[in-house]
């Protein structure tokens, strides 16, 4: 007797005597017929194919878009000769659904030029969409079809990766600042210089050691853990004090800067006016983003890539030690500004282009937050009279070469170009709201749309940029339907060739498994992309494999049993050989899982999954349907 | 099927055979190496369907004239479309490189519709590269903890062995004949694994069962009584695996062809060598009913 039993007890089978009828207890064609009803409620979403359709939501506009905004919008689209199949209300917006790719960008054409007039700050956000069809009473079981990845729906893919020794830098450099300017406050005097910072720590030198160590018990209480490691070291040939980050403040830098740019680049996510956008997390240090539906990347990366910010700063007076000012020039002139901000972008809650009423010159609106607010009002209110600058600072990667031990090397690197755009004299205070005059109309709109996306903590290049175009998109899906009706024919019609009666059982079973297999990655919420389908191909091959087996083993065991025995020995001895071969396959596509992202999980989801269901039917159906067949009466030949 | 083929008699022609191309196999790799695509190398690659049929001998030459002198440019399945490739070039930026060339052949040749567009950065190809390879040793390290655990080290030998006498091969056959070796095709590899694996552990399965039950026969003898009551099920799931492989290769276009070609070839080593290379090391091994007895009665009380 084979060892059949796994984890202790026999799953499938049954301690019945094998010379008497075996019945097939009642609760497992529940089971069966109950999975097939779900899967098939769960899988017709899918049937119905999606919509064009074009999207509107509220930008700055004061309107609340309502049935009445809806119809309107439908009766524009009419009068121009595109037919509307449905405009729904949704809870972002209107939907408006076209029945072609050509009305549907024809539409977004004629929406935005009547919604969003020329010269005036954005009103509404205008997306492509591929709106689903599924009907409501499917929806109402919170039945949804699967999200379509990049490759059959078109559209773009980038992964950016964030500089984060860029964001230590900024913070060792607020370390620096904090530090020196505590020594000041206790009169401690220390030797200065320009470059206190280097990539991994803060050094502060001293003349003597009576003031290095008085510098240790003022700066000892500030710095230490779990923050700081602070200690007294000989550097530069002087007695000095070196402060550096502790790994579990690194750690807490880089999460703070991935969550801040993931943040910022959301809202700039929104500005490009996608649908359905995904802005996430990829590893420890990038960011993915896909934009379903846009086509031109380079529109979408002059939003992406720009990270610009800004700081506003008094103008030098006479007293100011010379290492307290920066020099920039000014048309043609230098000024000579504080080093010290004021504030800066960060505090930027708000920023609106628009127009001076007297001048009609371009300007920027800016509304602070609290804390600039508070601050640009203490800085401008006793200095009435003084100027103020503001420097718009834009970073973009620049790829260097290097040489390293000989080696070239390439390394990416930020350039931050760094322009004085207005020296203005205060008039009076200033608070919460202020505006940027003398820019260009499009430095304006670029700077509102840069100052309201928020400021990025640390710069970000692109390593990675994948697009698809619709008509590719459209072809992938055609291509990977047919081969997944061509694969399923041929296996059905050879199994029905091979195994007669019990071929048209192992069908059926393919079938509900492919029901089934589509039913739970709609439920998960899964995205099928050109590999997932070619997963879901490869499926359908191998899932009758465990069919294949048993049915095997019922001919091997009929040439020494009568019927029903060899029936029930086939599926008890061949279940331990299909478990212990799916378990191992099951690794195998979970390690795919691991290391794929894209197209490589696409096709390990659907592996994974597949290999589950196909379990399922081909034993625990299947053999509820060989027993409906030959389970009840005394059976002499089986059709195998 | 009531076959009884000598299986085994075979097996030192198979040896001799699996050895041979296991060394060309070894030998392209290391001679011709493998032909990496975008996704490992890093670089751009843009596919451009243009409206009327084009020479890629002039698409090259307007490339060049733009400064493009290091595109590679190939005519796709129809005419009108045209795959243009830049290798990484170190020092340079490319993450603009795509619009740049597509609007250098809008100027020179007239409206195009945009298929795809990829750029892939050096370093992420190179990451790319480090977790495939690590990907494909922590699976066949699993394995072979696997089936230690459910048979024994002889026949984790055997399969682990099989499954990379399938992998060099079919890597050797991509280097050979120069195919593009992209994530698909890795994912693919990985497959062939999962699926190998499946065939031998079908047939181990079946030679364990048998040195349990039928006594007094030779190892090799067993051996050959199982790969002969299993061959049957072997070449069926084989055929339909092969039948939506064709299917894949017919109808997916020619996004997914290398996937399906690296996993049709691995299906049909896979199906040779759990029949001559894991059985075949397993009598090499010198394997005997003892070393599959049954546990006594105490022993096997609360295990698997």
């Amino acid at each position: 007797m084979p060892d059949n039993r796994v984890f202790g007890q026999n799953l499938f089978g049954t301690k019945a005597p094998a010379d008497q009828p075996y019945r097939y207890p009642l609760w497992r064609y529940v089971i069966a017929l109950g999975v097939l009803v779900i899967g098939i409620l769960y899988a017709l979403p899918n049937l119905y194919p999606p919509d064009h359709a074009v999207q509107i939501e509220v930008d700055n506009a004061s309107i609340v878009i309502g049935t009445r905004f809806t119809a309107q919008a439908r009766d524009l689209l009419e009068g121009e000769g595109i037919e509307v199949k449905r405009a729904a209300l949704t809870q972002r917006g209107s939907q408006i659904h076209l029945f072609s790719e050509i009305d549907q960008v024809r539409a977004k054409d004629l929406l935005e030029s009547r919604l969003n007039p020329v010269g005036m700050e954005r009103q509404f956000i205008i997306a492509l969409n591929l709106a689903p069809t599924t009907p409501q009473w499917l929806r109402d079981l919170g039945s949804k079809p699967m999200t379509l990845g990049l490759d059959l729906a078109g559209g773009i893919h980038f992964v950016l990766q964030v500089d984060m020794q860029s964001a230590i830098t900024k913070q060792l450099n607020d370390e620096a600042d904090k530090a020196t300017s505590l020594l000041r406050e206790a009169n401690v005097r220390y030797i200065p210089s320009e470059d206190f910072v280097s990539e991994v720590d803060v050094h502060i030198p001293f003349a003597d050691a009576s003031r290095q160590a008085e510098a240790m018990t003022v700066l000892g209480s500030s710095y230490g853990p779990p923050n700081h490691i602070i200690e007294e070291v000989e550097w530069r040939g002087a007695l000095a004090i070196r402060i550096a980050l502790t790994q579990d403040r690194l750690n807490e830098i880089e999460d703070a800067a991935i969550e801040q740019n993931l943040t910022g680049l959301r809202n700039r996510v929104n500005e490009i006016g996608v649908a359905e956008p995904l802005v996430q997390r990829l590893g420890s240090s990038r960011i993915v983003i896909e934009l379903p539906g846009v086509q031109d990347s380079s529109e979408a990366k002059r939003i992406l890539d720009k990270f610009a910010t800004l700081e506003f700063r008094l103008e030098a007076s006479v007293t100011d030690r010379p290492s307290q000012i920066e020099v920039l020039p000014y048309e043609g002139v230098d000024v000579r500004l504080l080093k010290e901000n004021i504030v800066t972008g960060d505090n930027v809650t708000d920023a609106q282009q628009a127009r001076d009423p007297e001048t009609s010159l371009p300007q920027v609106n800016m509304q602070f937050d609290s804390i600039g607010g508070e601050r640009i009002n203490r800085a401008t209110a006793p200095n009435i009279g003084r100027r103020m600058g503001i420097i718009f600072i834009e970073q973009r990667p620049v790829v260097v070469n290097e040489v390293v031990n000989g080696e070239r090397v390439e390394r990416t690197k930020i350039e931050t170009s760094r322009r004085l755009i207005s020296v203005a004299t205060i008039q009076g205070a200033l608070s919460y709201n202020s505006r940027i005059t003398g820019i260009s109309v499009r430095d304006a709109q670029e700077l509102a749309i840069l100052l309201r996306a928020g400021a990025l903590a640390a710069p970000m290049y692109f390593v990675e940029e994948r697009t698809v175009g619709a008509s590719l998109g459209d072809e992938n899906i055609d291509r990977g339907m047919l081969a997944v009706v061509i694969g399923l024919a041929l296996v059905a019609i050879f199994m029905i060739v091979y195994y007669k009666v019990f071929g048209v059982i192992a069908d059926i079973c393919l079938t509900m498994n492919m029901i089934v297999l589509i039913a739970v990655m709609s439920l998960l919420g899964a995205t099928l992309t050109l590999p997932g389908i070619a997963g879901i191909v490869l499926t359908v091959g191998m899932a009758v494999d465990a069919n294949v087996l048993i049915f095997s083993r019922i001919r091997e065991e009929l040439k020494r049993s009568p019927p029903a025995t060899a029936i029930k020995n086939g599926y008890d001895r061949a279940f331990v050989t299909i478990l212990d071969a799916n378990i191992t396959t099951l690794f195998v596509a979970l390690i795919l899982l691991a290391i794929g992202s894209g197209p490589v999980a696409g096709f390990a989801v659907t592996l994974s999954i597949g290999i589950v269901t196909s379990m399922f039917t081909s034993i625990f159906v299947s053999r509820g349907l060989v027993h409906l067949v030959y389970g009840n009466r005394a059976v002499r030949t089986v059709w195998i | 099927m009531n076959l009884n083929i000598d299986f085994m008699a075979h097996r030192h022609i198979a040896t001799v055979l699996s050895v041979l191309f296991l060394i060309a196999s070894v030998v392209a790799f290391a001679w011709l190496g493998v032909n990496r695509g975008l996704d490992f190398t890093g670089g751009v690659l843009i596919e451009l369907a243009f409206e009327a049929p084009v020479d890629p001998v002039y698409v090259r030459t307007i490339l060049a004239e733009d400064g493009y002198g290091n595109a590679v440019v190939q005519s796709l399945g129809s005419e009108t479309e045209v795959q243009v490739r830049v290798p990484p070039v170190p020092g340079i930026d490319q993450s603009n490189l795509g619009n740049n060339i597509r609007a250098s052949l809008v100027d020179g040749i007239g409206a195009a519709d945009l298929r795809r567009s990829e750029f892939v950065g050096p370093t992420v190809g190179e990451e790319l590269t480090e977790k495939g390879g690590l990907a494909l040793l922590v699976a066949l390290g699993m394995v072979l903890l696997y089936i230690m655990l459910r048979f024994t080290g002889k026949f984790a030998l055997g399969a682990v062995v099989a499954l990379m006498h399938d992998v060099v091969i079919v890597v050797g056959l991509f280097c050979m004949f120069g195919w593009t070796f992209n994530l698909a095709e890795l994912a693919a590899l990985l497959a062939v694994i999962g699926y190998s694996l499946n065939d031998t552990i079908v047939v181990s399965d079946r030679i364990r069962e048998n040195f349990r039950t039928i006594r007094r026969r030779k190892p090799v003898e067993i051996i050959n009584i199982s790969l002969n009551q299993m061959l049957g099920r072997t070449l069926v799931t084989s055929l339909t695996t092969l039948l939506v492989l064709l299917a894949l290769l017919i109808a997916g276009g020619e996004q997914i062809s290398g996937f399906a070609t690296a996993l049709t070839i691995g299906v049909v080593i896979g199906t040779y060598s759990s029949i001559y290379v894991a059985a075949n090391l397993l009598l090499m091994l010198n394997i005997q009913s003892e070393d599959l007895a049954l546990p006594t009665k105490d022993a096997n009380e609360g295990a698997v």
